[in-house]
């Protein structure tokens, strides 16, 4: 890496700052977010009051904001973000343990679909208004508005009841068995993959015609150059930043569709985690999870923000 | 000068709206299917009485039976009739919809036009927010919120809808930006007008297209937000019809009757289609530099 390359990134990693100084406050304030008395409510219509008081001091209820909040804060950074009001265990451990299921099967996903898409959305921009290009997008307009979940039942249905070459739910640690994780993942992450598919074949798609359509591309063509040429030394290169930015978005936006997915494939990964807690109001796990996403979506923007500065110089001019 | 000042920002004749708008229909296919098919199910909503042959909380003895003429599209796992409890599933999500679409607006709304008005501190400030926000996977976000507020149909969009304001209030933060450089808007301050008139009367009516276009397409997301919530049971609550919930009833029967879960899931894709269908033609239809074919 350059010097201005360490400049950028050093000036990103200041930037990213307040926005996890802002996270930390918008995932303690859902906590506030709770109408009427938070401990009454997590304690249930039929606790006792000792209960509720028991959880007001557990959640540190009664102290003024500012010190609850400082009370929160001092915990995450040391790793304690408190303990699980049903289970009792720590929450750091409960989501550190799922969270590997949940990452196998986004980053799985999200694998399959810049596999996918990258032939797809290439087809369609150069063969723009053909009958590939038709084909193509109308199968990426399907993509977006499919429920992935549905997408997961049809493929359980198909290739796990009927034909059996896949499990139907469950999962493998990836540490454990290697081989037998990724075949239990393949179906949730064929169908967390499909909107991701769609989106990324598109943006491709119009980013990739544009670049084709410009006036350099035709000064390539008049110089004499190849049709694949063009297409794979500029087209693609050219592209290449549209495409990371959409890759990022996929990603944030996988890592949410897993919930669902995670509930047909019964996998225990923090999605299952986040919608059992916030069933049974246990808030501390619930703004564990949402605490642990957030940082790692913020850290994913941050990497794409340093392949950014390293793929187009031109960005560390500013 | 007021008058001045409108007529040089209002050209558009107002009688040849509805020509331009057959001419649109009859260009773009897709587009006319879409507010077709919306309509309908508008209309089945509101007479869902009517249209749907059973009651949606009707049980019989006649469990998961396959379609036929006394059900169309079969009884679920309580000899419930599929068809009926479909109809009467679309006004929850319409409904549902509509709210998170109504509730992000009007929150990012106000955020966006200050942030890209005001620039300077409020504008940085704003703009931190929002990329907070945006760093959450939004439907996580929307279970956390759900959770907090209490669980119902309701709640869950209220959810979702706060979810959605901050990608609104960036899309209108850049508009309000773009248009506050215009000439116009230097010609009607230069008049004197008030900021709050300046932004209602010049700064909204011009930034909104792209606006519009975008609440269009978030109808769809949020028909399969409120889809995904109903499935893992934040959304709609039993004995009430939702398609999100039909889809989970249909599975938790799947090895028994595994064509149940066909219905739902095509309504849910139907609709999220039209909404999206309608945006984009919209779309293409507001940007002429825009390619039709994208």
């Amino acid at each position: 890496m350059s010097r201005r390359t360490l400049k950028v990134v050093g000036w990103r990693l200041l930037q990213v700052v307040p926005v996890i100084v802002l996270a930390t406050f918008a995932v303690f304030g859902l906590l506030q977010l709770v109408p009427g008395d938070p401990a009454a409510v997590i304690a249930g219509e039929t606790a006792t009051a000792e209960r509720i008081a028991q959880i007001r001091e557990m959640l540190g209820l009664d102290l003024p904001l500012w010190q609850q909040y400082a009370q929160w804060l001092g915990g995450a950074v040391q790793g304690d973000l408190s303990t699980s009001l049903i289970t009792g265990l720590p929450v750091l451990d409960e989501v550190l343990r799922r969270l590997p299921n949940t990452l196998l099967i986004v980053f799985y996903a999200l694998l399959l679909a810049v596999g996918i898409s990258l032939p797809l959305g290439i087809l369609a921009a150069t063969h723009v208004d053909g009958r590939v290009d038709r084909f193509v997008t109308s199968i990426a307009s399907l993509g977006i508005t499919v429920p992935n979940f549905w997408v997961g039942m049809i493929l359980v249905g198909l290739f796990a009841l009927q034909f059996g070459w896949f499990p139907t739910t469950g999962a493998v640690s990836i540490t454990e068995d290697p081989g037998r994780a990724l075949w239990h993942a393949t179906l949730p992450a064929i169908a967390l993959a499909s909107s991701g598919i769609a989106e990324i074949t598109r943006q491709l798609r119009s980013a990739l015609i544009e670049v084709l359509s410009s006036q350099y591309v035709r000064t390539l063509h008049a110089k004499g150059l190849s049709q694949s040429l063009i297409l794979w030394k500029h087209g693609l290169k050219n592209v290449s930043l549209t495409l990371l930015t959409v890759i990022g978005l996929v990603f944030n936006r996988t890592l949410g569709a897993t919930v669902a997915i995670e509930a047909v494939f019964a996998i225990p990964g923090t999605g299952s985690l986040v919608v059992a807690s916030a069933t049974n109001k246990d808030f501390p796990v619930v703004q564990g999870v949402v605490f642990i996403l957030v940082m790692i979506v913020i850290l994913c923007n941050l990497l794409i923000d340093i392949l950014y500065s390293i793929l187009d110089p031109r960005m560390n001019k500013q | 000068m007021s008058v001045l000042s409108e007529g040089a920002v209002r050209p558009v004749p107002a009688p040849r709206r509805r020509s331009r708008f057959m001419a649109w229909m009859r260009a773009d296919t897709r587009a006319a299917a879409s507010l077709v098919f919306l309509i309908l199910l508008v209309g089945a909503s509101l007479l869902a009485n009517w249209v749907a042959p059973y009651s949606p909380l009707e049980q019989s003895m006649d469990i998961l039976a396959p379609p036929s003429a006394a059900h169309l599209l079969g009884t679920d796992d309580l000899g419930r009739d599929v068809f009926s409890r479909l109809v009467h599933g679309a006004p929850a999500s319409l409904y549902a919809s509509v709210l998170a679409v109504l509730i992000g607006t009007s929150i990012g709304l106000p955020f966006g036009v200050l942030a890209g008005y005001l620039g300077g501190w409020v504008d940085t400030a704003v703009s931190r927010v929002i990329d907070t926000i945006l760093s959450c996977p939004s439907i996580v976000l929307a279970i956390a919120v759900t959770g907090a507020l209490g669980i119902g149909l309701t709640n869950s969009m209220i959810a979702v809808g706060i979810v959605f304001s901050p990608g609104l209030a960036r899309l209108i933060r850049v508009q309000t930006m773009i248009v506050k450089g215009e000439l116009y808007v230097d010609a009607a301050r230069t008049f004197g007008m008030s900021t709050p008139r300046l932004v209602l009367r010049h700064i909204l009516p011009n930034a909104i297209q792209p606006i519009i276009v975008q609440v269009t397409l978030l109808l769809a997301t949020a028909l399969l937000a409120e889809a995904s919530l109903s499935f893992l049971g934040l959304g709609v609550q039993p004995p009430h019809p939702s398609w999100g919930q039909m889809l989970a009833r249909a599975y938790a029967y799947m090895e028994i009757a595994p064509a149940q879960m066909y219905a739902p899931g095509l309504a849910i894709m139907f609709t999220a289609l039209a909404f999206n269908g309608l945006g984009e033609s919209l779309r293409s239809q507001l940007d002429p530099t825009r390619r039709r074919s994208d």
